[in-house]
């Protein structure tokens, strides 16, 4: 007779037992986020307070901070849109700088990027956090279970990109470079030894002679954590040379497929420059006006490790990327042309 | 290196009282069917068995779908490994990265050839699952 109660009861509240147990796993998930969250914010401040050397505690500069919030332009009129979110980025991006600067005074430009990266991913990881909290108090308050049962679905995915950021932590703390500068790490290879000129905002660009051509070298400047402007670069070198480019090879890390092996290099045509779009808008412009032709070269990874400590795999995949480069050069080109080739990503613990 | 997680929550009240359910009539059952056996009834007795089979196997889900997911997932910080190159006579170091290596940084001189070595790498050496390997 209890058994058949028992049984009863479970139909009935079969809903609300699993709206319980999906929320106690979101709990846990929450409480592992939280961690991450706190931890970010303390390896920062000890950072800060160790390379900055100051007697003023950066605690509270650090908060503000994981709270900044910077809104896109309005894009109801698309006209002119990209222009309008550079300059918000570009406002950002001082901002940022100008903050660290503040944490912690007296450090070099090279501990400064680093210290930017370093906080916006502590920045991340608290969005994460709060976003996810956000929904479970949601879910918990309107105890709806279709709200929890969405946060439940997609918090392994979450949870591998809050993991990522956590683990970038570590990397950008200590300068080391990430898996994001795969492109960065090819260029920084052909550059080496070759005098090398600021072309655009924190990127540098050197003339290498490969296979009878002239290549146009561009990375953000290393070895601090930078991306710079690499579409402005681009059109630059275009400019400056009348458009007068055989063809444009951009060079970056991908998000792999689950299943293909990190480190695998592929091939294609198109823009890969990743992030908020502004620099790759410039480089198709620039391309289509001058019909230069576009090949790209892409280094497989999954986004843990785009922000984790660079791996062996993609390393070592750089060298099998010079010697595409150069097989696409002769395939493409003429002895004499003029190329581009420009090695896109973070280039936090790279030189050139 | 590794740093471990979080403390893991308690169990919510609800959740208690119906693994003490569970766990009260789980015994009950196997307390029937003990009866039952003893009586000569192998039937009932192995209806009661059942459902105290049943119960145990749903309080031991309820106990491990609620902790099973924070228990995973340490924080493992990889070691990070620095390769000095001597690129006169292929030297190498390899040592733990320290703060302030950057790859293509010109180091220490050539303990063999006293040409400046630079950094030529820096990497970490993951370990597949062999899962992952076994389909890629």
């Amino acid at each position: 007779m209890v058994w058949l109660l028992f049984i009863v009861a479970t139909f009935i509240y079969g809903q609300s037992i699993q709206r319980i147990l999906m929320l106690r796993e979101v709990q846990g998930s929450l409480f592992r986020l939280k961690f991450m969250r706190d931890t970010g914010r303390k390896t920062a401040i000890s950072t800060l307070k160790e390379l900055g050397g100051q007697e003023a505690d950066p605690t509270s500069r650090v908060d503000r901070f994981l709270e900044y919030i910077a809104i896109p332009p309005v894009d109801l009129d698309p006209s002119g849109v990209i222009w309008r979110l550079e300059h918000v980025l570009d406002v950002r991006d001082v901002r940022f700088k100008d903050e660290v600067k503040l944490m912690a005074p007296g450090v070099d430009e090279t501990q400064t990027n680093n210290m930017e990266n370093m906080l916006e991913a502590a920045l991340a990881l608290n969005i994460i956090y709060k976003v996810i909290r956000h929904f479970f108090v949601l879910g918990k308050k309107t105890k709806s279970l279709y709200i929890i049962m969405q946060l439940q679905m997609l918090l392994p995915l979450i949870m591998r990109e809050a993991e990522a950021f956590s683990n970038a932590l570590q990397a950008f703390k200590d300068g080391q470079p990430i898996g994001d500068g795969a492109g960065a790490l090819v260029a920084a290879k052909l550059m080496h030894g070759h005098k090398t000129r600021k072309i655009a905002k924190d990127i540098v660009m050197a003339k290498v002679p490969i296979e009878g051509r002239t290549a146009y070298v561009l990375k953000a400047e290393g070895p601090g954590g930078n991306v710079g402007k690499p579409g402005e670069a681009i059109k630059q070198i275009i400019e400056e040379n009348k458009g007068k480019i055989a063809t444009a090879i951009i060079v970056d890390a991908a998000q792999k497929l689950e299943g293909e092996k990190p480190g695998e290099v592929a091939e294609g045509v198109g823009v890969a420059i990743g992030g908020p779009q502004v620099e790759k808008y410039k480089v198709e412009e620039t391309v289509r006006k001058y019909k230069i032709p576009v090949n790209i070269v892409l280094i497989k990874e999954d986004i843990g490790d785009a922000v984790s400590s660079l791996r062996r795999e993609i390393f070592e995949a750089a060298d099998a990327v010079i010697d595409r480069i150069k097989r696409l050069i002769l395939e493409r080109t003429k002895e004499g042309d003029a190329i581009i080739i420009a090695g896109i990503g973070n280039t936090i613990g790279i030189g050139q | 290196m590794s740093e471990t997680g979080p403390p893991r929550g308690r169990f919510s009240s609800t959740l208690i009282i119906m693994v003490i359910v569970a766990l009260a009539l789980s015994i009950a059952a196997f307390f029937f069917a003990a009866d039952a056996y003893g009586n000569q009834d192998p039937i009932q007795g192995s209806y009661f068995m059942m459902i105290g089979i049943m119960g145990l196997t749903l309080l031991t889900y309820l106990m491990f779908q609620t902790r099973r997911k924070t228990l995973r997932m340490p924080i493992q910080l990889p070691r990070v490994a620095t390769t000095i190159l001597c690129q006169k006579c292929g030297f190498k170091n390899i040592r733990e990265f320290q703060r302030g290596d950057y790859i293509l940084k010109e180091g220490e001189e050539c303990p063999k050839c006293n040409e400046q070595m630079i950094i030529a790498s820096i990497y970490r050496e993951v370990k597949e699952k062999k899962g992952e390997k076994e389909l890629s």
